[in-house]
């Protein structure tokens, strides 16, 4: 899976008409359907949506950890069907290796990566960990870490290997507020330093519009695309800046009308 | 605020200790039924003298090793195969969990008439009280690794052998080692069951000790023997398993 910028336009990740469905409970389940989407090289796409709009089933079918019933996904040209370090992802919980210290965590990814001699990993973990904010804790085991410092490392372990796309599985949800603050601005810090493609999910609206260069907002039962918002504000942003507000409050009115409106086959 | 701890349960054991003494010689019970801890003490101290203590522990402690480094050998990789396929999950790991409730003396019989009185049977009735336990104990630990790790380990390219080594391996090793230890306890009891029963000349083990004890009369070598059975359990676990494990608590922050 060699990295190769795509000829025909500069969108990098391509998803055309996917859809995926679940054995459930009540019979076949539509997750998500009929999704269309590209990303643009660089680009901060974030998918926003209440439980149930398939954002996460989305995001698994990015990182090649489910499989598409319909449709294709495309990295750079070429189909997803197997996870890949091509798109790593950042988790809810920070999946930190209990077992590993933060450095060796970092390098769990790096390790697996051909073509690099031991000093240019190490070299490569300790800069990552140094980006974050954390090159006094490489020998920190994820248990002396506070859960805001376990999603940096998880964060540096995801950047080190040098992904083509980022993949961030609402990673700031069990934050408490003022770490996800900080987050936030370590992660726009990042974004702009590094000119990473990235695509998180999130069903917090304010935290879209904080970091999104466009908010894709998907809808339940089953999971489509609703409504596509540019975001044009100023980096770096700040979550309580009252331009943010007014935006993520548009986004809020659309999505509630969306579900007061009757639907077939529901009361 | 360590000494008051490990005092109060010396007293104790030594007022109890005082109590057996006092209330045999006091001639209320026959000393050939209950020797007192002074006539076990003797036997234990004549043992060591003579030797036969020491030959016999190590014979034990022999058999028990090779019975249960066999049993793990074997333990491990097929309750690992069971975890990983639900065809072996149903039928050896069902086999398991059946041949783990039958208690180990009920192999005795099969290998002596499988293999006579001699050595390998002693092993086979180690091997079949470790491996089953073991085998259990792998499976369940495999099982329940968190399925959040290996979706990680995966998306960094980790599969196949790489995926098992540096990812479920580790992260099942708590319970795979409370297996081990539970295999551990389990060989100990069927190497009992299985010097007792087995004669055999190669070699002269605490069970035999034991047997030897029963057939002379002599009480005060039974429970002496008991004791050392009793006291090796102890010692494996104080000095081998209970620092693994609290070492793995500790690295993984499950302890303070």
């Amino acid at each position: 899976m060699p990295a190769h910028p795509s000829s025909e336009s500069n969108s990098q990740l391509t998803l055309r008409n996917v859809t995926k469905r679940f054995n459930g409970r009540s019979g076949l389940v539509t997750a998500v359907e009929d999704i269309s989407l590209q990303v643009k090289e660089g680009e901060f796409l974030v998918l926003v949506g209440p439980s149930g709009c398939g954002k996460s089933t989305l995001l698994s079918l990015l990182a090649g950890l489910e499989q598409v019933d319909e449709g294709s996904i495309k990295l750079d040209g070429a189909n997803v069907v197997e996870p890949g370090r091509d798109r790593l992802v950042m988790f809810q919980q920070d999946a930190l290796f209990p077992w590993l210290d933060a450095l060796e965590n970092v390098l769990f990814g790096l390790r697996l990566k051909p073509g690099l001699t031991d000093a240019e990993r190490t070299e490569a973990a300790r800069y990552y960990l140094d980006l974050v904010g954390l090159a006094d804790k490489e020998k920190a085991h994820p248990h002396e870490l506070s859960g805001g410092m376990r999603q940096r490392v998880a964060l540096a372990r995801s950047l080190a290997p040098n992904p083509r796309v980022l993949l961030m599985d609402e990673p700031f949800s069990a934050l408490d507020a003022l770490t996800r603050d900080q987050l936030y601005g370590d992660i726009q810090k990042i974004f702009t330093q590094r000119k990473k493609t990235i695509v998180l999910v999130t069903h917090n609206i304010r935290e879209a519009v904080c970091l999104g260069d466009r908010v894709v907002l998907l809808s339940p039962n089953p999971g489509r695309i609703r409504q596509v918002f540019n975001i044009d504000l100023p980096r770096p942003r700040r979550i309580n800046d009252p331009a943010l507000a007014t935006l993520a409050a548009d986004i809020t009115t659309a999505l509630s009308a969306h579900l007061a409106e009757p639907k077939e086959g529901l009361v | 605020m360590k000494s008051p701890r490990a005092l109060v349960p010396i007293v104790i054991g030594l007022l109890l200790l005082g109590g057996w003494e006092w209330f045999v010689r006091s001639g209320r019970v026959d000393d050939v039924l209950v020797p007192a801890p002074t006539q076990i003490g003797e036997w234990f101290w004549s043992a060591l003298r003579d030797g036969s203590l020491a030959s016999a522990t190590w014979v034990t402690m022999r058999r028990l090793m090779l019975g249960f480094i066999i049993g793990a050998a074997i333990g491990i990789p097929v309750g690992a195969l069971c975890a990983r396929s639900s065809l072996a999950r149903d039928t050896i790991g069902i086999m398991s969990l059946g041949l783990q409730t039958l208690p180990s003396v009920c192999w005795v019989p099969v290998a002596i008439i499988a293999f006579g009185q001699n050595e390998a049977a002693v092993l086979f009735v180690v091997v079949m009280g470790t491996v089953w336990a073991v085998v259990i104990a792998v499976q369940e630990s495999v099982l329940s690794v968190q399925p959040l790790y290996l979706r990680a380990a995966m998306t960094m390219g980790s599969r196949g052998w790489h995926l098992w080594l540096r990812v479920i391996f580790p992260a099942a090793l708590p319970g795979v080692i409370s297996g081990l230890k539970q295999g551990w306890a389990f060989a100990w009891r069927s190497l009992m069951a299985a010097e007792i029963f087995v004669v055999i000349l190669s070699g002269f083990g605490l069970g035999s000790l034991l047997h030897a004890g029963r057939e002379l009369l002599r009480m005060d070598q039974v429970v002496g023997v008991m004791l050392v059975v009793v006291g090796v359990g102890l010692l494996a676990d104080l000095i081998f398993f209970s620092p693994i494990e609290r070492w793995l608590r500790r690295s993984r922050g499950l302890e303070r």
